[in-house]
């Protein structure tokens, strides 16, 4: 594998001579996100494996290339599971992707996001160094958490080679709850529970439907249960409902004939419901919103604004424009100093995030 | 020089600040704050002269006590403009010399910003000030049955832009996470005077997440005016474990035996025998002083949840070979078992005139021979030390105790403390899981990271004070210092990397 690392950190260094774009992917699911891929690909395929994994120090180190199927399956041997739930958009999707994409599934708003279980990172930057960030431990805090900023750089500020990860015990006990409601009952409902102490791991209301997951020790989900009322849903299809919300197999994300834009809207929790044209999914307490519409971004991105949030423009949309939300002067510049600190010749995935970046 | 000097804050010493016009520097600051925020006679400047790591001692030019954002904004222009360094301080509680004032320099005190802005129970989130004590924010929440999660044994006086500045830890860190994990948002200003925000009051932000690069950052990227952190709901009970070992690598497979079972318990916490007795003889907590090793297991949630795990964990604790296993029957003695583990740093104060702190982390099954290495260094160097330990997530307090008025002790303490750290790299982890690197733990960055990681790191710096005003000195070597420790490394995992770089 060493042999490897040199080959890509050769071919980085050679193509920041040129000024050669290249373009980082690993099983390619995540294409559709973000701005147009350019330059020269780069697969990270060859590039796989479990590098360490010790079920009782809940850490993984894996190669960026390793399908992420197959890490989860080995976690899941061991009773484990990366809490985050990245969505895999295909069987191809591998761990380094997972990372650069920065996507969390359903569990998101109970236990957090990728950079939330990053523990430490080996990448190649722009200048063909190979550089470790972090490590294999819970608590580390020498130098600056570069690792845990890779999470949704979408590849624009290295290679990366390999990632540790802090992993969790599957929950033992999990059942899931309907309830018929309005928007507006269901996030005013979402952050009353949120505020007590329940084992809420997902959270999901489209047309008049809430469904909640419940995880945990037996006594806390039958505690929930019973304190909570509601529907039960069978655990097949709860399994198939979540799932379907991870990987956008749902209905909700059909894209049917002429799809209009889906929107991601990252809100605070308490927002209230959002007034626009088109269909929406709440997920994430509130906190995540999806949405299909044909508007216009700056209006949509306006509103939005205003309830304190930010919007992406998910799929099926015009990609060569803003697909992230602008961001302010003063934070574009500390992006753009970022993004030259790792990578001054501009090389990796260029313009995918913003243009310049 | 070639490479080198494209490197910014490659070869930066103090004495490069010493132009600095203290008299100029006054007279401006005089001009954006009223004179009472401003001090600069030596006795007014004294109470800053270190932070928790009192061995450090150094004098400022002027301390400034600003009372608002725009205020800090202006103090920043004044400094930038006239290329004086700032040293951004809270409570001063830091361990590792993190607020150290620079001899050339400013301290910008926070403890002026400390009104809490809002505590928003619906939402689940409290906006404050820097200068807000941590056990505050948790005071203002109890009344909605929320709490602020973190808490660094010093809470009832660090300040949360402090733990935003040293990503501060907690014995509860291993379920409820670091301060990174309890951050929505940071609002901070840069060193040319722009207010930035970092994060954002949903769950993420547009473009590189730059919230966990901030934090823990040691005052080094931005100066923290505001923090919106979340709050979660008290748990209805807690209840702790506490179980006594005659070998130390038997509590050690204990704790490898409950996570491996899936238990993620609120506080795992360990100490050896010598911790034992002297935080005994302090609190008398009750704990059994014959054993070797004592684990601390506290289990959290509803009352069903706390009886299912408590259960569980002791039945591992069985298996393991405890010798004696208490569980804590009411509040009152969950407080006692506790109240040792929390005594530790004073009641080493007490068995010793002086004591070092270290903060390394490693793989917890590398726990065993950690200790074992530990007690051959206690014979090596003449000195003793008690162990307590954040089993859980593997970070480890050694309190090596000395009397810096004998000739010669402090400089054997620190040597003992580096050989610990330099092990800690060795064993797969860190010189430090919370205290952060400060100036106290500056050379060991050298072993831990290779000569161009920490060039990474300087470019990560200039990204956001190309000057290098922000806290100079602090947190990130120079390779200069680095070749005088003699610990420059090369890259990792590659033959020769840059081969062009001249050595020092």
């Amino acid at each position: 594998m060493d042999d490897l690392i040199r080959q890509w950190s050769e071919r980085i260094r050679l193509a920041a001579a040129r000024g050669q774009a290249l373009c980082l992917r690993g099983g390619g699911t995540k294409h559709f996100y973000g701005r147009p891929e350019q330059g020269e690909p780069l697969d990270t395929r060859d590039c796989r494996g479990i590098i360490n994994y010790e079920p009782s120090e809940l850490v993984v180190t894996v190669r960026a290339g390793t399908p992420l199927r197959e890490l989860e399956a080995e976690l899941a041997a061991q009773g484990q599971m990366l809490a985050f739930e990245p969505p895999h958009f295909g069987s191809g999707a591998t761990v380094g992707g997972c990372v650069a994409a920065g996507l969390a599934g359903p569990r998101r708003a109970a236990v957090g996001g990728v950079r939330d279980f990053i523990l430490g990172v080996r990448m190649v930057d722009g200048r063909g160094e190979v550089l470790r960030f972090g490590g294999e431990v819970m608590k580390n805090v020498a130098g600056y958490d570069v690792s845990r900023v890779l999470a949704g750089s979408l590849g624009t500020l290295g290679l990366i080679v390999d990632v540790s990860l802090k992993v969790l015990p599957k929950p033992v006990a999990e059942a899931s709850l309907r309830f018929e409601m309005g928007e507006a009952a269901a996030l005013h409902q979402l952050n009353v529970w949120g505020g007590q102490p329940l084992p809420i791991s997902a959270s999901a209301w489209c047309g008049g439907i809430l469904d909640v997951r419940l995880s945990g020790a037996a006594a806390a989900v039958d505690a929930a249960i019973a304190r909570l009322g509601g529907e039960r849903i069978a655990d097949e299809l709860a399994a198939a409902r979540w799932s379907g919300l991870r990987e956008h197999s749902d209905a909700f994300f059909a894209p049917g004939h002429s799809p209009s834009p889906l929107w991601r809207l990252s809100l605070p929790s308490d927002a209230l419901a959002v007034e626009l044209d088109g269909a929406q999914l709440v997920e994430w307490g509130g906190a995540q919103r999806w949405l299909r519409s044909h508007l216009a971004p700056e209006r949509l991105r306006a509103q939005v604004a205003a309830l304190g949030g930010h919007a992406t423009l998910f799929r099926d949309g015009a990609r060569d424009g803003a697909v992230f939300h602008p961001l302010t002067p003063s934070m574009l510049a500390l992006q753009r100093n970022l993004k030259n600190a790792f990578d001054p010749a501009g090389i990796f995935n260029p313009g995918r995030l913003y243009e310049g970046i | 020089m070639g490479e080198q000097s494209a490197i910014p804050g490659f070869g930066r010493t103090e004495e490069d600040f010493s132009r600095v016009d203290v008299h100029r520097l006054v007279q401006a600051l005089l001009g954006v704050l009223p004179a009472a925020s401003v001090l600069h006679d030596p006795e007014d400047l004294h109470p800053y002269e270190c932070d928790g790591m009192a061995a450090l001692r150094q004098l400022p030019l002027v301390v400034v006590l600003p009372e608002t954002e725009a205020q800090v904004v202006a103090i920043l222009r004044i400094c930038a403009d006239q290329g004086v360094p700032v040293v951004a301080r809270g409570a001063g509680t830091g361990l590792s010399g993190g607020a150290q004032p620079h001899r050339f320099g400013v301290v910008l005190s926070l403890a002026r910003l400390n009104r809490i802005i809002a505590i928003d129970a619906h939402a689940r989130r409290a906006v404050v000030q820097p200068g807000v004590r941590n056990l505050a924010i948790s005071e203002a929440a109890a009344p909605h049955g929320l709490y602020y999660a973190p808490d660094p044994s010093s809470q009832i006086a660090c300040t949360i832009g402090g733990n935003v500045a040293e990503n501060s830890g907690g014995v509860h860190c291993l379920k409820y996470g670091l301060t990174i994990h309890n951050l929505l948002k940071v609002r901070g200003v840069t060193i040319n005077g722009e207010i930035v925000e970092f994060g954002s009051l949903g769950l993420d932000a547009p473009g590189y997440d730059l919230l966990p690069l901030v934090t823990g950052s040691e005052g080094m990227l931005a100066v923290v005016t505001e923090v919106t952190v979340k709050l979660t709901p008290r748990p209805q009970l807690a209840r702790c474990v506490l179980a006594a070992f005659d070998d130390v690598v038997k509590a050690g497979d204990a704790v490898a035996r409950i996570i491996a079972a899936g238990i993620i318990p609120a506080g795992l916490e360990m100490m050896d025998q010598p911790a034992t007795a002297a935080v005994e003889e302090f609190v008398h907590a009750g704990y059994p002083l014959e054993a070797q090793a004592i684990l601390l297991c506290e289990s959290d949630g509803t009352p069903e949840e706390v009886a299912e795990e408590v259960g569980r964990v002791r039945a591992l604790l069985e298996q393991s070979g405890a010798t004696e296993i208490r569980v804590s029957r009411d509040e009152a003695e969950r407080l006692r078992f506790w109240a040792g583990r929390k005594a530790a740093f004073p009641a080493a104060g007490r068995i010793s005139p002086d004591y070092y702190c270290m903060d390394g982390t490693i793989p917890r099954k590398r726990l065993g021979e950690m200790l074992q290495a530990i007690q051959v260094m206690e014979t090596k160097y003449a000195m003793r030390c008690i162990n307590v330990f954040h089993a859980g997530d593997g970070n480890l307090h050694p309190l090596i105790l000395f009397d810096a008025n004998k000739p010669g002790d402090q400089h054997t303490a620190e040597a003992f403390g580096a050989e610990i750290l330099e092990l800690s790299v060795a064993l797969g982890g860190t010189i430090t899981g919370e205290h952060g690197v400060g100036i106290e733990k500056i050379n060991q960055m050298c072993s831990q990271f290779s000569t161009p990681e920490i060039a990474a790191f300087h470019r990560v710096k200039a990204a956001f004070d190309p000057a290098g005003l922000l806290n100079p000195g602090k947190a990130i070597p120079t390779l200069n210092r680095c070749a005088e420790y003699g610990r420059e490394r090369m890259g990792a995992g590659q033959p020769v990397a840059h081969p062009e770089l001249p050595r020092f």
